[in-house]
């Protein structure tokens, strides 16, 4: 492998794995927050129990994004600096523009919550919550504006061979981001929904298999007290409360994900034709969805493959909202893109020894295929499961089943699959260029940048393997830790996020009230080390 | 001379100063976990009193990188390329201290603790060697040919002012880490760190000033020759401070310390913000290094709003955290898996 290759599968392994915690984080801190401001207005103590419960495991996942995020900065300096240098004038501003805006209202108002439980007056202590949530998404926003430039820049003009921002306004409207947020967001709420859902579903099975709760010959639930900690009423109701909205947001937000999905697609085959081409393996200009097809599609030669079942007219309706307009397909664009871009990298040395070769503008098929494929399969599954779940659980509890709790807790990594296809698909459908150019937009060519000239000269191949295998093991070895702590705290049910419950019963109300005189002394520390 | 690069030299100047100022103490507290702390309540004691701030800290690490991509990004992509493994050390301490802190805590348990607690101290030690050696380094420059790319393999950038930068970030740290921790906590802690800090002061900051000297003996114009001076006014007038129980006022002292000094270092070599060892032509300016003025201007409204306000945030964070803590703060640690949990494992299967 070849200091590109090495420095593509260093972004790809880092994007995907921070990409593992940051929809997480951002659908549960969603959640949490709406739970508290329930138990703020309320008083209710399941929903007490339920925001110190979730808000645990937000914690412990938030803390891997924010280790992880900072890979992503740094690596356009370090492994693609050709890249950070032909589009820094309109690409770093929207990641400046998120640290500055966003990340640091979401570190410094997430610390006040964290530490200040018994700080600050309940109001306020929810407000920062609200505000580290509403930054997460404005950090989503700016981060996805970013990568929308790659997919379609807009809002710059070429100056000395480099584009040269001239429309600010343009960048952070850009129509591809204007889609792909919603995406992301309603991506993101998908996760957490599955995440509720599944936990939720555990402990109340175990509450079953424990004989705390039964059924009544009625077929409704008898929810009971067990001699252990926390393991009262309130519980059962923490948990299939839980669980309801759980499969509630996963099913909303798989409407929403399918919806602005659809307005994306559309979008790309306007904007990366030869993206979605390869999406539907549809190699001849045609109207068929292939449903399946097969073939040797890594080959990125399209005469070997087969659609077995392809159904007419669908891929004109997801291309043009219509059943009858033809949808070019791979081995027409070809052409076109060979006409308009070159056959052959040009004879620079940016490209290394990569000059004078043939480029290949059919993205790997079986990646940008399946990929496709499994997002939306992964997501529909999950919405699916949720609404199984919500008529299974009607009566108040889940089934005694050992394997549907199972599936259910397995499900939980249903929708980060889809996310992780997502990702993949929409990143390795641009190549062959870091920034795909427009085949379309009113004057703005000739802005597009390969990505095999992308990549840092003077970065030895040495170098980046050194940190693709560090990076990658480190990864490896905390996605193992933070794993098995959000195994340890979800056994451990609330108690383990509320030690107060068992030590002594406590009113819970009380729980965030600073005392008459503020914080008494002995409340210096909300206790979070 | 143009204004808007200028400007923008002054912000990434700022930023990286309020870094080293915040994030300072905490890598320094991070480093005392293991140099200074005795047992585990000690420990907690020093995790506490950086607990709720560390993570804001840190983004001012996140917006000086991200800042200079969008003002310089000639800079940041050969900074960032040429110093391809420290960097990377840089970003392993980071993740490493991160989760450290978060999971620290999380099981009731002394060898996870103690590994945490290397975590801590190795991350916050080798973040602030690897960030001073590269801030460093960006001031007497790298073997940089015509395209701004490093020549000369992956340790080209090995120099005795890389070891003295980071030497120089990591000492200021740590001192400035015992001005903070007397400062916020009671107790045996505040004057074991107080002393700790009058004794080790003209140790702690003498590479940090060597590499301030030595930039002015390179580049000093008379104004920054002047912020030396004042800089070490300044020092003195902490270690008088603290010797005489002002822990307030010689953490501030402290401060004014790195102010100056960094004024001084940022001075000098402006208008260069990397110079090229090989060819004095290949060198990286504000004029040869920025963004559009168009980037720019659009840049300064949001910073112009933005900075004040993340300022004004951050200081109420603390504030908010004005207490000091001590040892009578702590509470005991809970076995928190208790009897649900428990159950679990004893029934399983």
């Amino acid at each position: 492998m070849d200091a590109l290759e090495i420095a593509r599968w260093q972004f790809g392994i880092t994007t995907v794995y921070h990409f593992m915690m940051v929809p997480l984080t951002i659908g549960l801190g969603l959640v949490v927050a709406v739970i508290q401001t329930a138990w703020h207005r309320t008083g209710n103590p399941e929903y007490l129990r339920m925001t110190k419960f979730w808000g645990k495991l937000f914690l412990i996942n938030f803390i891997m994004g924010v280790a992880t995020g900072l890979v992503q900065e740094f690596q356009f300096g370090m492994a693609w600096s050709e890249y950070s240098r032909f589009v820094g004038d309109v690409f770093g501003a929207p990641l400046a523009l998120e640290a500055l805006l966003a990340f640091f209202v979401e570190s410094t108002f997430l610390g006040l919550w964290i530490f200040g439980w018994k700080q600050l007056k309940p109001g306020i202590h929810l407000a920062c919550l609200w505000i580290a949530v509403v930054g997460s998404v404005f950090s989503a926003y700016f981060i996805i504006v970013a990568n929308s430039w790659m997919q379609h820049p807009v809002g710059v003009e070429l100056v000395n061979g480099r584009p040269v921002m001239t429309d600010a306004w343009a960048v952070f409207t850009n129509n591809t981001a204007l889609v792909a947020v919603p995406h992301t967001l309603f991506g993101a709420l998908a996760v957490a929904g599955g995440f509720l859902l599944g936990i939720a579903w555990y402990h109340l099975w175990r509450r079953r298999r424990d004989g705390v709760d039964t059924v009544g010959a009625d077929g409704k639930v008898v929810p009971g007290e067990a001699d252990i900690p926390g393991r009262d009423r309130t519980d059962h109701k923490v948990w299939i409360r839980s669980l309801r909205i759980g499969a509630v947001v996963a099913m909303i937000s798989f409407a929403g994900t399918a919806l602005t999905g659809d307005l994306q697609g559309k979008l790309m085959f306007e904007q990366q034709p030869m993206k979605m081409a390869a999406a539907e393996a549809a190699c001849h200009d045609g109207t068929g969805f292939s449903v399946l097809s097969v073939g040797n599609l890594g080959s990125r030669n399209c005469d070997d493959i087969v659609a077995l079942i392809e159904v007419p007219g669908i891929l004109s309706f997801l291309a043009k909202g219509n059943f009858t307009t033809e949808v070019k397909g791979v081995n027409s664009l070809l052409d076109q893109y060979k006409a308009d871009y070159g056959t052959n990298l040009p004879d620079n040395p940016v490209y290394g020894e990569r000059a004078g070769q043939e480029i290949e503008y059919v993205p790997v098929m079986e990646v940008t295929y399946w990929g496709f494929r499994m997002m939306i399969g992964f997501g529909g599954l999950a919405a699916l499961a949720a609404l199984i779940a919500l008529w299974v659980t009607r009566n108040g509890t889940v089934p005694e089943s050992r394997w549907l709790m199972r599936l259910a807790v397995f499900g939980i990594l249903a929708p980060f699959g889809a996310n992780a296809a997502g990702w993949i698909f929409t990143e390795m459908g641009r190549q062959p260029f870091v920034v795909a150019p427009n085949p379309d937009f009113n004057g703005i060519d000739q802005v597009f940048m390969f990505t095999a000239a992308a990549v840092s000269p003077g970065v030895s191949a040495g170098e980046l393997l050194t940190s693709l295998v560090v990076l990658t093991s480190i990864y490896a070895v905390l996605l193992v830790v933070e794993v098995k702590l959000l195994v340890k705290y979800i056994r451990g049910g609330v108690v383990s996020a509320m030690p107060e419950l068992a030590h002594a019963p406590v009113d819970e109300n009380e729980d965030a009230t600073p005392g008459p005189d503020g914080p008494g002394t002995g409340d210096v520390l909300a206790f979070a080390y | 001379m143009e204004l808007l690069p200028t400007i923008w030299f002054i912000v990434i100047a700022v930023l990286w100063t309020g870094y080293l100022f915040l994030e300072g103490f905490d890598l320094g507290v991070g480093m005392l976990m293991k140099l200074f702390a005795r047992d585990n309540t000690e420990r907690r004691v020093l995790l506490n009193t950086i607990g709720p701030v560390w993570d804001g800290n840190e983004v001012w690490l996140i917006t000086a990188g991200a800042a200079t991509f969008a003002a310089f990004p000639l800079w940041y992509a050969s900074l960032f390329s040429a110093l391809y493994l420290p960097l990377l050390v840089v970003l392993v301490a980071l993740i490493f201290r991160a989760v450290a802190f978060e999971y620290r805590g999380k099981v009731d348990n002394d060898s996870w603790r103690a590994r945490w607690d290397w975590a801590i101290a190795l991350g916050s030690f080798f973040a602030a060697f690897g960030v001073g050696a590269a801030l460093a380094l960006t001031t007497t420059g790298l073997p940089l040919n015509s395209n701004g790319d490093r020549e000369g393999g992956p340790f080209a950038w090995f120099s005795g002012y890389a070891v003295l930068g980071g030497l120089a970030v990591a000492g200021f740290s740590l001192l400035h880490a015992l001005a903070f921790l007397a400062l916020k906590t009671d107790g045996n802690v505040r004057h074991r760190a107080r002393g700790w800090f009058v004794r080790l002061l003209p140790w702690l900051l003498l590479p940090m000033a060597g590499w301030a000297v030595s930039i002015q003996f390179l580049d000093g114009k008379p104004w920054t020759w002047a912020a030396v001076a004042v800089a070490v006014v300044a020092a003195a007038a902490a270690w008088f401070l603290a010797h005489k129980g002002a822990e307030g006022r010689a953490f501030m002292a402290l401060g004014v310390f790195l102010l100056l000094g960094s004024a001084s270092i940022f001075g000098a070599v402006f208008p260069v913000v990397l110079p090229s060892t090989v060819n004095p032509e290949f060198s990286l300016t504000i004029s040869n290094a920025s963004s559009s003025d168009y980037t720019l201007g659009l840049m300064s409204i949001v910073a112009a709003v933005g900075l004040p306000l993340v300022i004004a945030y951050q200081a109420w964070t603390y504030w908010v955290f004005r207490r000091r803590v001590s040892a009578a703060h702590i509470p005991e640690a809970h076995s928190f898996l208790p009897a649900v949990a428990a159950k679990a494992f004893t029934t399983k299967g």
